[in-house]
C-alpha cells in the first residue's frame, strides 16, 4: 500500500518534470529552429541562372552542393563572393557545384554586381522569393551544404570570413 | 437622440442621487423596531427610485446605441459609464436577495462616483476603428462590465463590514487603512470638482515643449498648470505659471491633473474631518448599528462567487476568442490583458484562502477592497498611463 | 500504516478527522470545539500523512493550498512588474532594445532591461512559475479529490450526535411522541429536489453534491489549457509568420509548403467622411479616423507537382476580402490584415529632353522592380540604364549604394544616346537631384511622372493548438459556474427519545439553507435550527 503509493507519487511527478523541463528547453531553442533541417533532404527548387539557364537541384545529385543566398546590398554577402568565386574555380572540377540565389533583386543590379566582380560561378535570382520561403531564409547571407545525395550537411548563418573556411567547406561535401 | 440620450443618463444621475438619503432614512427607521423584517416604506421608496434611475439609464444606453449606430462600449466614457449601470443592477439584485438598505448606501455612492468620473472624459459620439468593428465589442466589453460590477458589490459589502468591525475608539493600523480607503473616494470626488469647475470656468492655456524624442510640440491644459512641461513655455499671456517643470518622459498633463485631484482630495478629506470632528469610518460606524456581519460578509463572498465566473468569461474567455479573430492570437501580453489576468489571479487566491484556510469576515473584507483597486487601477491607470492596444480613448 | 476503527464500526483511512460513516471526531482535540471544521469533510488528506521520503516531501509541497497561493500571489507581483514599461515585442523598431529602454525610460529603463523584464512573460524563471502552479493544482486536486468522494460516499444516514451538536445549524425540538410522520417534510424536500435517504426513521437529505466536484472540473480545465500552452512549442504546432504583397503581386504563402498562393487584387484604406452627421464633432476632435482596412485577394492552390521557382499550374480557391476582425481561413490556416503600406514606387517615367530648346524626343516608363536595360526611343534616340539603386544612399565610401530591394528612393545612371551623340551622355538620376558626372550634358532624363502601389502586410497563422485550449477554457467556465452556482445542502432529522434532533450544513450561502429550511419544517412542529455562528456574534 505504501510502497505503491511511492511509485504513484513518483510516477507523476517525473512526468510533471519532464514537461516542465520539456517546456524550457523548448523555449529556449525556439529560436534556433531551422525550416531546413542537417541531415534531411534539401527541398528541390527549380530557378534560371542570369543567363537563362536553367537549374535544378535534383539534377546535381552525385555532386556536392554549395547553396548561398544573398543580396547586392548585404555587405557581407558582398565580402564573401570573392572566396566563393575563388572556391568555385578550384573545387569545380573536383565535383562541387556552387549556387548563389539572389533574393529577387531586378536583373540590372545583379548583372552589374556579377561583372563588377566578375563572378564564374551561375547566380540565379529567386524572383518570387519562393525558394527564400521554401528555405525559411532570415537573415542573410546564409550558406547550406548539401552533399552528393542531396542531404543537407550543414547551415552557415552569417559571414564566411576567410578563404579557407570556404575551402574547408567545399572539402566538407567533396563527392 | 443623442440629446435625449444624454437627458437620460442626467435623470439617472439624479434619481439615484435622491435615492441615498432615502436608503439612508431606511435604516435610521429601523432602530426602533428590530423584529420588523419586512423592508420599510422609506426603503421601498429609495429601491423604486433606483429602479427608475436604473430604467433611465438603460434608456440612455438604448437611445445612444440607436444614436451611433454601434453598442456604446466603446470609449473609457461609455465603458465607464456602463460599469456604473451593471453596479446599479448587481445591486438591485443582491438588494431583493437580501433585504439591505444599508447596502444602497454604500454601492449606490461608489456607482454615482464612477459615473461622474466617466463624464469627464470626452462624451461625444465617436466612429470605431476597424478593430473595434465587430460584434464581440458587445459581447466581450458587456460581460467584462457586469463582472467587475458584481465584484464591486462585493466591495461596497466589504466596506459595511470594515466600518462596523474595525474598533474605532483607538488609531490603529486598520483605521488608517480605512481613513485611506475613504479618502481615496475623496479623491475621486476632488477631480470630478476640480475637472468640472475649470471646464466651467473655459480655462484653456497652450504650451509649447520638448518632448523625449527632442521635437517641438504644443500642449494645451485645461486646469492651471502645477506641474508644467519639459522646457514648456506659455504661449497666452495673463495664465499661471508652472511651479516646477518636469522631465520629457513624464506625461506633465496628467500629472498635474492627479495633482490637483490629490490637492482636492485632501483639502475636502480635511474640511470633512474638520465638520464630522472625527473619523470617516468612525462617523459611519452608527449608520452599521442593525446590520449582522455574517450577512454582509455573506454578500460580499456570494458576490465574489457569482462575479468571478461572469469575469472570467469576459475578461479572459471573450476577450480572448475577440483577440484571436482581431489581433491573430488570443493572448499577447498586453498591459490590459496581463492586468485582466492579475485581476483574476487575485481573486482566485481570495476564493483559495476563504475555502481552503478559512479566510473569513474581517480578513475576507480587507482582500475585497483590495480587489476593488485592482480593478479600478485596471479601469483607470492602464487606459491613462501604461500605453498599450487597449487605450482607445485615453485622451 | 494504522487504520482508524470508529465506536460506529466504520473503518476510516489513517488521518481522518471526522468517521467517514458517522462523522464522530476521531481526533482528540478537534472533539473540544464548538463547531466542527467541514472543509473536505474531515477527510484523510494524503499529503499530511506521510512525510518520509524525499518524493514525499515535494508531494506535499506542493499539496499545500498555502504554497498554491504563494504561487499565484508571487505570478501576479511578477505580471505586474512586466507592465511597468512596454515589452520589448511593443517597441518601436527604431533601435536595439538595450538602447531604447535606457534612451526613452533613463537608468529605470536600463535595470528594467537588464534585469530581463522586457521579456519577462517568456523568461525561465516567469515559465517556472507558471508551470508550478500547474504542478500544483494537479496535486492539490489529486490529494483531496479522492479523500472528498470518499467520504461523501461512504456518509451514513444516521449520523453520531457530537457530528450534530456542532454543525452551525443545529436544533432540538421536544415533542409528545417521537413516532411522529416526517411525511410533511419529506414531501417539502422532495419539492426542494432533494434527494432523500431513511434509516431507522432519520433522514438525511441532501442536494447538489455535484457542486463539490466544480474546483476539480475547472482545475482539470486548467491543466488542460496549460498542456496547451506547452504543446504550442512543438514545432509545426504553431505557425507565425508574415506576408507582404503588392497590389497585383501573386506569391506563395510561406509555411504551406508551396501548397497555396495569394494574389492580392486592391488594398483599401478607407477614413471616416469629416462631415459625417453624427461623429462630426469626434472626427473635428480627433482627426482622421481609419474606417476600413481590406485587402482584396485571390486564394490559389497548386494543381501539379512543380518544385520551388518553377512556375506551378494554380487552381483557384476562392476570392476574399481580407478585413481587420475577418481573416481569411483555410486548411487550418489564417491570414490576417495587419499592416500596410501606401503609395510604394512602382513605375517612374522620363522624357528624353534637350536642355536647351526643351524638345523631347520620347518618354521611358521604368518598372522599378525590373527595370530594362535599354529602352530604345526609335529615330536614333535610345536610353540604356547602367546602373539602378532601388533605395538609393551613399554609402560610407561615398559611393552611391542601396539599401534594400524596396523602390523606396529610387535612383538610376542613365546612358542617354542620340544620333548626335551616339556613345552616350551619362547622367545620375536620382528624386529631386541629377548629377552629371563628366561633362555639361546636352540632354536630360526630365521626371515625368510615377504610378505607385500598396503593399498589403498579412500575418500567416497556424495554431493546432486552439482547439486544447478552447477545451479547458470550457471545462474551466464549466467547473467554476458547478462551484459557484449550485450550493451543496444537507439536512439531518433525527429521533432522539422525546427529542427531534435536525442539523443542516451547507458548503456557502447559509442565507440560503435558513430560509429553505424554514420553508420545510412549516406546520411540521419542528422548530427551525438555530444558527450558531449568530449566536456567538450576538453574545
Amino acid at each position: 500500500m505504501k510502497k505503491q503509493r511511492l511509485i504513484m507519487r513518483s510516477i507523476i511527478l517525473i512526468l510533471l518534470g519532464a514537461a516542465v523541463v520539456y517546456t524550457l528547453y523548448a523555449n529556449f531553442t525556439k529560436d534556433d529552429i531551422q525550416k531546413v533541417e542537417v541531415g534531411k533532404k534539401a527541398p528541390d527548387f527549380v530557378l534560371s541562372d542570369m543567363n537563362g539557364e536553367k537549374h535544378r537541384l535534383s539534377d546535381y545529385e552525385g555532386k556536392g552542393v554549395l547553396l548561398n543566398f544573398w543580396a547586392t546590398w548585404c555587405k557581407p554577402c558582398e565580402r564573401e563572393m570573392p572566396y566563393m568565386d575563388s572556391g568555385y574555380k578550384v573545387y569545380k572540377d573536383k565535383g562541387v557545384q556552387v549556387l548563389a540565389v539572389n533574393i529577387g533583386e531586378s536583373d540590372v543590379v545583379v548583372n552589374e554586381f556579377i561583372n563588377r566582380y566578375d563572378l564564374s560561378f551561375p547566380v540565379l535570382n529567386d524572383k518570387n522569393q519562393e525558394v527564400l520561403t521554401a528555405y525559411g531564409v532570415d537573415p542573410l547571407p546564409i550558406t547550406f551544404l548539401i552533399n552528393k545525395d542531396g542531404i543537407v550537411e550543414r547551415v552557415h548563418t552569417g559571414e564566411i570570413i576567410k578563404e579557407e573556411v570556404m575551402m574547408d567547406m567545399m572539402e566538407e561535401i567533396k563527392p | 437622440m443623442a440629446n435625449l440620450s444624454s437627458n437620460l443618463l442626467f435623470a439617472a444621475f439624479i434619481l439615484y442621487l435622491v435615492a441615498i438619503p432615502f436608503f439612508g432614512g431606511a435604516i435610521k427607521q429601523k432602530n426602533g423596531s428590530k423584529e420588523q423584517k419586512s423592508p420599510n416604506k422609506w426603503a421601498n421608496i429609495a429601491i423604486f427610485l433606483t429602479i427608475i434611475g436604473f430604467i433611465a439609464q438603460l434608456g440612455y444606453f438604448i437611445t445612444r446605441w440607436m444614436a451611433a449606430g454601434h453598442a456604446p462600449l466603446s470609449n473609457l466614457f461609455e465603458y465607464t459609464t456602463f460599469f456604473g449601470m451593471c453596479l446599479v443592477a448587481a445591486f438591485i439584485l443582491i438588494y431583493f436577495l437580501y433585504k439591505t438598505p444599508i447596502l444602497g448606501l454604500f454601492v449606490l455612492p461608489v456607482a454615482l462616483l464612477i459615473i461622474a468620473y466617466a463624464s469627464m472624459f470626452p462624451r461625444e459620439l465617436s466612429p470605431l476603428i476597424p478593430a473595434l468593428q465587430s460584434y464581440w465589442l458587445q459581447i466581450h466589453v458587456s460581460t467584462v462590465a457586469l463582472g467587475e460590477a458584481i465584484l464591486a458589490v462585493s466591495f461596497g459589502a466589504a466596506l459595511i463590514y470594515l466600518v462596523k468591525s474595525v474598533d474605532q475608539s483607538k488609531r490603529s493600523k486598520k483605521t488608517v487603512w480605512l481613513e485611506v480607503v475613504m479618502f481615496s473616494i475623496v479623491s475621486v470626488i476632488g477631480f470630478i470638482v476640480v475637472t468640472t469647475t475649470f471646464s466651467l470656468m473655459d480655462y484653456k492655456a497652450t504650451y509649447n515643449w520638448i518632448d523625449k524624442n527632442q521635437i517641438e510640440s504644443t500642449l494645451e491644459y485645461n486646469m492651471p498648470a502645477l506641474v508644467g512641461p519639459h522646457q514648456g513655455e506659455l504661449v497666452e499671456t495673463g495664465k499661471f505659471e508652472p511651479i516646477i517643470e518636469v522631465p520629457a518622459i513624464v506625461n506633465a498633463k496628467k500629472l498635474n491633473t492627479v495633482i490637483w485631484s490629490l490637492l482636492a482630495g485632501v483639502l475636502l478629506y480635511l474640511l470633512i474631518r474638520l465638520i464630522l470632528r472625527k473619523r470617516i469610518g468612525a462617523a459611519l460606524q452608527p449608520l452599521t448599528k442593525n446590520i449582522k456581519l455574517d450577512l454582509v460578509d455573506e454578500i460580499s463572498y456570494r458576490s465574489v462567487l457569482i462575479g468571478f465566473p461572469v469575469f472570467t468569461l469576459g475578461g479572459l474567455v471573450f476577450a480572448m476568442i475577440w483577440a484571436q479573430i482581431a489581433w491573430t492570437r488570443f493572448w499577447g501580453w498586453d498591459p490590459k490583458e496581463v492586468w485582466a489576468l492579475i485581476t483574476w489571479l487575485f481573486y482566485a487566491a481570495f476564493l483559495h484562502l476563504r475555502l481552503s484556510k478559512g479566510w473569513h469576515g474581517e480578513k475576507s473584507a480587507w482582500l475585497a477592497v483590495i480587489g476593488f483597486a485592482i480593478i479600478m487601477f485596471n479601469l483607470i491607470a492602464v487606459n491613462l498611463v501604461i500605453a498599450g492596444l487597449h487605450s482607445y480613448a485615453g485622451s | 500504516m494504522k487504520e482508524v476503527k470508529c465506536e460506529c464500526g466504520h473503518v476510516n483511512p489513517h488521518g481522518t478527522v471526522l468517521c467517514e460513516s458517522c462523522g464522530i471526531p476521531l481526533i482528540e482535540e478537534k472533539t473540544r470545539e464548538k463547531l466542527l471544521d467541514m472543509r473536505y469533510e474531515g477527510s484523510a488528506r494524503r499529503s499530511q500523512t506521510y512525510n518520509k521520503t524525499i518524493i514525499d516531501k515535494i508531494w506535499n509541497f506542493f499539496s499545500s493550498v498555502k504554497v498554491g497561493v504563494w504561487l499565484i500571489v508571487i505570478t501576479l507581483i511578477a505580471s505586474a512588474l512586466g507592465t511597468i514599461f512596454p515589452q520589448e515585442m511593443y517597441i518601436p523598431p527604431v533601435m536595439p532594445a538595450v538602447e531604447y529602454y535606457e534612451d526613452q525610460y533613463g537608468w529605470l529603463g536600463k535595470m528594467y532591461y537588464e534585469l530581463g523584464f522586457h521579456n519577462l512573460y517568456s523568461s525561465w524563471w516567469y515559465l517556472v512559475l507558471i508551470a508550478s502552479i500547474g504542478i500544483s493544482l494537479v496535486i492539490c486536486s489529486l490529494d483531496r479529490v479522492v479523500p472528498l468522494y470518499r467520504a461523501l460516499k461512504k456518509q451514513r444516514v444516521t449520523r453520531h450526535e457530537s457530528f450534530l451538536k456542532r454543525q452551525r445549524l443545529f436544533g432540538i425540538t421536544q415533542v409528545e411522541n417521537k413516532d411522529i410522520p416526517f411525511d410533511g417534510v419529506i414531501e417539502n424536500l422532495k419539492k426542494k429536489r432533494y434527494s432523500i435517504r431513511e434509516e431507522n426513521g432519520n433522514i438525511l437529505a441532501e442536494k447538489g453534491r455535484f457542486s463539490r466536484w466544480g474546483p476539480y472540473v475547472n482545475h482539470v480545465g486548467l491543466i488542460i489549457f496549460l498542456i496547451g500552452g506547452m504543446l504550442r512549442f512543438v514545432p509545426g504546432m504553431y505557425i507565425d509568420d508574415v506576408l507582404w504583397i503588392r497590389e497585383g503581386e501573386t506569391k506563395v504563402i510561406p509555411e504551406t509548403n508551396g501548397q497555396y498562393y495569394l494574389e492580392n487584387k486592391e488594398f483599401t484604406l478607407e477614413v471616416y467622411d469629416k462631415d459625417h452627421e453624427v461623429f462630426d464633432e469626434a472626427l473635428s476632435n480627433s482627426g482622421m479616423v481609419a474606417k476600413n482596412y481590406q485587402s482584396d485577394v485571390v486564394l490559389y492552390k497548386r494543381a501539379d507537382n512543380s518544385v520551388a521557382g518553377e512556375e506551378a499550374k494554380l487552381d483557384q480557391v476562392k476570392e476574399f476580402s481580407i478585413r481587420v476582425n475577418e481573416p481569411l481561413k483555410f486548411e487550418g490556416y489564417a491570414l490576417y490584415q495587419v499592416e500596410y503600406k501606401l503609395d510604394e514606387l512602382s513605375t517612374m517615367s522620363f522624357h528624353l529632353t534637350n536642355k536647351e530648346t526643351n524638345e523631347q524626343f520620347g518618354k521611358i516608363s521604368v518598372d522599378l522592380n525590373e527595370p530594362e536595360t535599354k529602352y530604345d526611343l526609335g529615330n536614333g534616340y535610345s536610353v540604356e540604364v547602367m546602373s539602378y539603386f532601388p533605395d538609393f544612399e551613399f554609402n560610407s565610401e561615398g559611393q552611391p549604394a542601396t539599401k534594400s530591394r524596396i523602390p523606396n528612393n529610387p535612383a538610376f545612371v542613365f546612358n542617354m544616346i542620340t544620333p548626335d551623340k551616339p556613345d552616350g551622355e551619362i547622367s545620375f538620376v536620382a528624386i529631386q537631384q541629377t548629377i552629371e558626372p563628366f561633362e555639361d550634358n546636352e540632354y536630360k532624363m526630365a521626371f515625368a511622372g510615377i504610378e505607385t502601389k500598396d503593399v498589403s502586410g498579412l500575418t500567416v497563422r497556424k495554431d493546432l493548438t486552439l482547439w486544447i485550449f478552447a477545451v479547458g477554457g470550457f471545462l474551466f467556465m464549466v467547473g467554476v459556474a458547478q462551484g459557484a452556482y449550485w450550493n451543496h445542502r444537507r439536512i439531518w432529522i433525527q429521533r432522539r427519545d422525546q427529542e427531534i434532533w435536525i442539523a443542516g450544513h451547507t458548503n456557502k450561502n447559509w442565507h440560503g439553507i435558513k430560509r429553505e429550511i424554514k420553508e420545510i419544517l412549516e406546520g411540521s412542529g419542528i422548530n427551525e435550527p438555530d444558527d450558531l455562528i449568530k449566536e456567538t456574534e450576538d453574545k
